[in-house]
């Protein structure tokens, strides 16, 4: 109860304290016409401090000493260098600062001064200067002809000093749609092993890529998720067979928001008390149900990610493309293909 | 090549480390090799389990470990690996089932741990798996982990938000309890087959992991190795904070 | 040498200029014509005995029989500073710069802008063996093997986050003050300006490793690219040099862009700026004696010159401390990127935090009809946000003007209470700016509190429209009562 009561006490003392100070400036700020009140602030004091031109020197010597630290830090490889160096460097600068600031509020003269503002308004030299600017044009009777004429000097000119740069990239055409999938293309894991339909279990959360793609390739990598067949409600003109055989799923890795990899699996151990299967981008969180066709349930992405039709060989039980993506991977621009949504 | 030496002795202190963590898994004992003597100690080892299943798991988890509707999962199958791990890490029992079951103080002990997990393992599944942590290669394991972790414990383990839950930190995990989660597949979490990662990437993966609770902060104070979000924070509230002060101290005025 | 009479006036109390004819010349040493009179270097010392030591009396008359540099010197010796700590931000700002060019020429010795692959073989375990970019590896045996290379880089990174922070500082003091007035808007605009180009090059600064956060950023940046309606595809293939991750000569366009193309524009600009301040003279608090038509402060030489260079060694202490004891982006860490893997949380650095936060504050939107999408989503977070917020800010000083009806011309500085709608309409649009950034990255803190990632982003898509109206209302209360008491 006591501290409180200090306690207020304090705030009541600050504010009082806070409202003197802002009453003295607002006496000093009485009477003042709009350009200020017309005193001479000048001022000069020359501190003559000794004790002051001591410390100076002292500052001094510690940085030239951290200098010389820095220097026998390079020499004498010692443990954890990038520390001691940084040590040693930014104390050194730190002495300095300390120094010059020192020197320059307790050594040389302190000076308040007076200089007047350069005035900028000048009607005359404006008139004489546009005066100037017309004359320059004095006996010129073709005017209009000549403005066209450099108006297409200009647009040529500027045309063909922009046109490089077309050639910093290729156009776009159909670049993104071409990926590396084609109907029987296989489906290899990061190290070029063929993933097997049984090795994607429900639950489990693999990545693959189309085999003889490059790392660099976006249109490469995929997510292969296995749900139920049951509980899959995959959009129109995707029949399971084609598409999810056994309920195995791929979509696209590359997050149509903002081209970063779908990195996350969301997969209940327990469905009862738990959030369904997502798909989710680790940068802006776009989250996408992988049981029906990767629609976006939260979060910023505008359109599923595209799928990519499975087939299993019969022979060897490899993971095999049954045709390309359901549209566009990647980023969506203005052509981009929707994939029928 | 001057960080040569401090660089050798961290790699020597993560490997001692974790050598010295691979080598002794929470509860190894459940694994006893049912030998003949053995047989009467698993058996007891069992009833005692149940005992304690029935009264403190068996709410949500049925009285045989069937599961119970809206409550909790069937543990068929589910075996001595989901069980060690929820238990030793304190994510079982829970308080509520729809809570998310998150990293505690394990709340039973290891004697009871032992006893439950012998129980649970009655009930089929796999057994604790095995890995070796030292026999990896960081590097390795480094590749793995940025392919199947990163995207939800960060690339240093050091956790993450998952949409409706959230990735726990991992420096608190074992090794053995890194590779029980990445066959089971806890919570949120999917899991990862032998197909997918092999034994040698498992080994692997538990080294990088134990390789992350210390890793190599060459640059200093580490602030966390999230990232930009605690350099922002300290380039504004020390850097900048810092500088301000100074500018403070130059700028104070000639008595007028 | 210097202001002769002007000292020898400021000296004697008595000889004080007239202060009746503010119109009439003072005698000031900034006036050309002021007669150069002996120097007392103290009283009684004989005159013309030495104050300027004879090596830099050397100095000066051989500059000066060459350029004139000697009216030069002694205006700018006698160029007045007024004294606030605040008109020291942007000095901070310019001072990170230099730390910036310094650190960053060295680091442009050693970084290899490159994508082709190598063998990373060098000390750190846990990349032994893995396949990386040349880039990633120049920068991890600048970081690793090199026994200055980490303190440089960590510096110059440190630099790049405080220079940033700095500038928006100095911008708040600016914009509250009113220092962007006219003649002042031409500066504010150029510092508009600076601020958009500082951003961009610590983007390409921070985007040149080729890491895993900086793939990612690269990636995300690829995607707004891409989301510029009509032309964002071609454009995007245009500064990729194609596809995500871009040709293998995209690490030498960010190079160039990182270490010639921006920073001179920069430099220029800055020059620029420093140019019309010193055109200008700096602005004033409104305070006794100080006037329109004058400057009251310390001149240039001696103390303001040692104080400054002292704020530069300061800036350069502190940066170089942080650069030696806090870690920053530690990319052997971050390990090496590729368009299939991603890190959970990756964020960019600070300065464009607030384009996170609107990317994933933005539902779901995407304007498509025709068989087009006309307006992809991270258009709105993350193109159409910044535009606006830059638009603004350059819109200010017209705004102004046309708000207060006052198109004059200013030198005195108002206080933030004493024009209580400026002030409380900019607090209002930066807290919305401000909460934008909290958004992008208080995430990880608030969801160890136990709160949802969805109610979070909930919580800021209403608080961005509901919080700048409080700040607004709030901010026009206290000024009003603050002007009351004083």
């Amino acid at each position: 109860m006591r501290s409180l009561g200090r306690m207020l006490g304090f705030v009541l003392a600050a504010i009082l304290g806070w409202r003197r100070s802002a009453q003295r400036h607002a006496e000093e700020l009485e009477g003042i016409p709009p350009g200020g009140r017309d005193v001479d602030p000048r001022r000069r004091h020359v501190p003559a401090d000794p004790r002051a031109e001591l410390l100076v020197a002292l500052l001094l010597l510690l940085t030239g000493a951290c200098g010389v630290a820095v220097v026998v830090l390079l020499i004498v490889e010692v443990a954890n260098g990038t520390q001691w160096l940084g040590l040693a460097f930014g104390l050194g600068f730190g002495a300095l600062a300390a120094a010059l600031i020192v020197a320059g509020k307790r050594v040389v003269p302190q000076e308040l001064a007076v200089e007047e503002r350069p005035k900028f308004t000048d009607p005359e030299a404006v008139n004489e200067t546009v005066e100037m600017v017309r004359e320059g044009g004095e006996g010129i009777s073709r005017r209009g002809l000549l403005a066209g004429a450099a108006g297409v000097a200009a647009v040529g000119i500027g045309g063909a000093l922009i046109a490089p740069a077309a050639s910093l990239g290729p156009n776009v055409a159909n670049r993104i749609d071409d990926t590396p999938w084609r109907r029987g293309t296989r489906v290899v894991d990061a190290r070029g092993r063929a993933i097997l339909a049984a090795d994607v279990v429900q639950g489990t959360f693999v990545t693959g890529y189309a085999e003889g793609a490059s790392v660099r390739d976006v249109g490469s990598p995929i997510v292969l998720v296995r749900l139920d067949p049951s509980v899959l409600r995959l959009p129109a003109g995707r029949p399971l067979a084609e598409w999810a055989p056994q309920g195995l799923l791929a979509y696209s890795k590359i997050c149509t928001h903002a081209a970063c990899a779908i990195s996350l699996y969301r997969y209940p151990s327990f469905r009862a008390t738990q959030p369904r299967p997502a798909l989710v981008c680790p940068c802006h969180y776009s989250t996408f149900d992988p049981a029906r066709g990767a629609k976006v349930i939260f979060g910023p992405a505008g359109r599923s990610l595209p799928q990519l039709p499975l087939a299993i060989d019969a022979a060897t039980g490899e993971l095999r493309a049954n045709g390309g993506f359901s549209g566009s991977i990647g980023p969506a621009w203005l052509d981009v293909d929707r994939g029928g949504q | 090549m001057t960080r040569a030496v401090p660089l050798a002795l961290a790699i020597v202190c993560g490997a001692l480390a974790i050598w010295d963590l691979a080598g002794k898994p929470p509860s190894a004992p459940a694994q006893a090799p049912p030998s003949a003597g053995g047989r009467v100690a698993v058996n007891g080892l069992v009833d005692s389990g149940r005992t304690l299943f029935q009264q403190t798991c068996s709410s949500c988890h049925g009285l045989d470990g069937r599961g119970r509707q809206g409550r909790g999962p069937s543990l068929i199958g589910a075996g001595a690996q989901a069980a060690d791990f929820y238990l030793s890490t304190g994510r079982m029992p829970l308080a509520d089932p729809s809570d998310a079951p998150v990293r505690t103080k394990p709340q039973f002990t290891h004697a009871q741990i032992r006893a439950l997990t012998a129980y649970v393992a009655t009930l089929g599944g796999p057994p604790i798996p095995r890995v070796d942590a030292a026999a990896g290669s960081i590097a390795l394991g480094q590749e793995s982990f940025a392919e199947h972790c990163a995207g939800c414990h960060q690339i240093l383990g050091r956790g993450g938000i998952v949409v409706g839950g959230i990735a726990p930190p991992l420096q608190q995990a074992t090794s053995t309890q890194v590779a029980e989660a990445v066959r089971i597949g806890p919570y949120l979490m999917p899991r990862f087959t032998r197909a997918q990662i092999g034994q040698h990437e498992l080994n692997s993966l538990a080294r990088y992991v134990g390789f992350t609770k210390s890793p190599d902060d060459l640059g200093g104070w580490s602030i966390g190795n999230i990232g930009p979000i605690p350099e922002g924070m300290v380039g504004w509230f020390l850097g900048l904070a810092s500088l301000l002060v100074v500018a403070v101290l130059i700028g104070e005025r000639v008595r007028r | 040498m210097i202001g002769r009479a002007r000292r020898a006036n400021a000296a004697t109390p008595a000889a004080k200029a007239p202060s009746g004819a503010p119109g009439a010349p003072r005698a000031n040493a900034a006036t050309p014509a002021a007669p150069p009179a002996p120097p007392p270097l103290r009283p009684g010392a004989p005159p013309g005995d030495g104050r300027v030591p004879r090596a830099g009396d050397a100095t000066v008359g051989w500059l000066d029989e060459r350029v004139g540099a000697g009216r030069l010197a002694r205006a700018a010796m006698r160029y007045v500073f007024p004294e606030h700590w605040s008109f020291l931000l942007g000095e901070i700002a310019l001072y990170a710069f230099v730390v910036l060019i310094a650190t960053g020429t060295y680091l442009a010795l050693f970084f290899e802008s490159s994508t082709a692959e190598t063998t990373y073989v060098g000390p750190y375990a846990p990349l032994q063996g893995q396949t990386v970019s040349v880039a990633y590896n120049s920068v991890l045996r600048l970081s690793i093997d090199n026994p200055v290379g980490l303190l440089m880089r960590q510096t110059h990174h440190w630099a790049a986050l405080v220079f940033v922070a700095a500038i928006v500082v100095h911008l708040l003091r600016i914009f509250f003050t009113g220092a962007f007035r006219k003649p002042r808007d031409i500066n504010w605009m150029i510092g508009v300006t600076i601020v958009t180009l500082a951003v961009l090059e610590g983007f390409a600064g921070y985007s040149m490793p080729d890491d895993l956060l900086s793939g990612m950023g690269l990636a995300i940046a690829y995607g707004v690219a891409m989301s510029i309606p009509i032309l964002g595809a071609n454009l995007a293939f245009l500064i990729w040099g194609g596809e995500l991750p871009g040709a293998n000569d995209f690490v030498s366009r960010l190079f160039i862009a990182h270490v010639f193309v921006i920073p001179a524009l920069l430099a220029l600009l800055i020059v620029a700026h420093l140019a019309i301040i010193v055109r200008h003279h700096h602005a004033q608090f409104r305070e006794p004696g100080n006037r329109e038509d004058n400057v009251v402060g310390a001149p240039l030489w001696p103390a303001y010159a040692l104080r400054s260079l002292g704020l530069l060694c300061a800036v350069a202490g502190v940066l170089l401390l942080l650069g030696g004891l806090v870690q920053i982006n530690p990319v052997w860490q971050w390990g090496p990127y590729n368009p299939a893997i991603g890190t959970n949380g990756a964020q960019p650095d600070w300065y464009l935090g607030w384009l996170i936060g609107a990317l994933r504050m933005m539902p779901a939107l995407e304007i498509h009809f025709w068989g087009h999408t006309w307006v992809p989503n991270p258009f709105f977070g993350g193109a159409l946000f910044p535009l606006v917020v830059f638009a603004v800010l350059y819109a200010i000083p017209s705004l102004d003007r046309r708000l207060r009806r006052d198109h004059r011309a200013h030198h005195l500085l108002d206080r933030p209470r004493d024009v209580p709608r400026r002030t409380a309409l900019g607090a209002s649009f930066f807290s919305a700016v401000a909460l934008v950034f909290v958004a992008g990255s208080a995430d990880r803190i608030l969801i160890t509190f136990g709160m949802g990632y969805t109610t979070q982003i909930w919580i800021a898509r209403v608080a961005f429209f509901v919080i700048p109206a409080i700040v607004y209302l709030v901010t026009v209360r206290i000024c009003r009562e603050l002007r009351r008491l004083g």
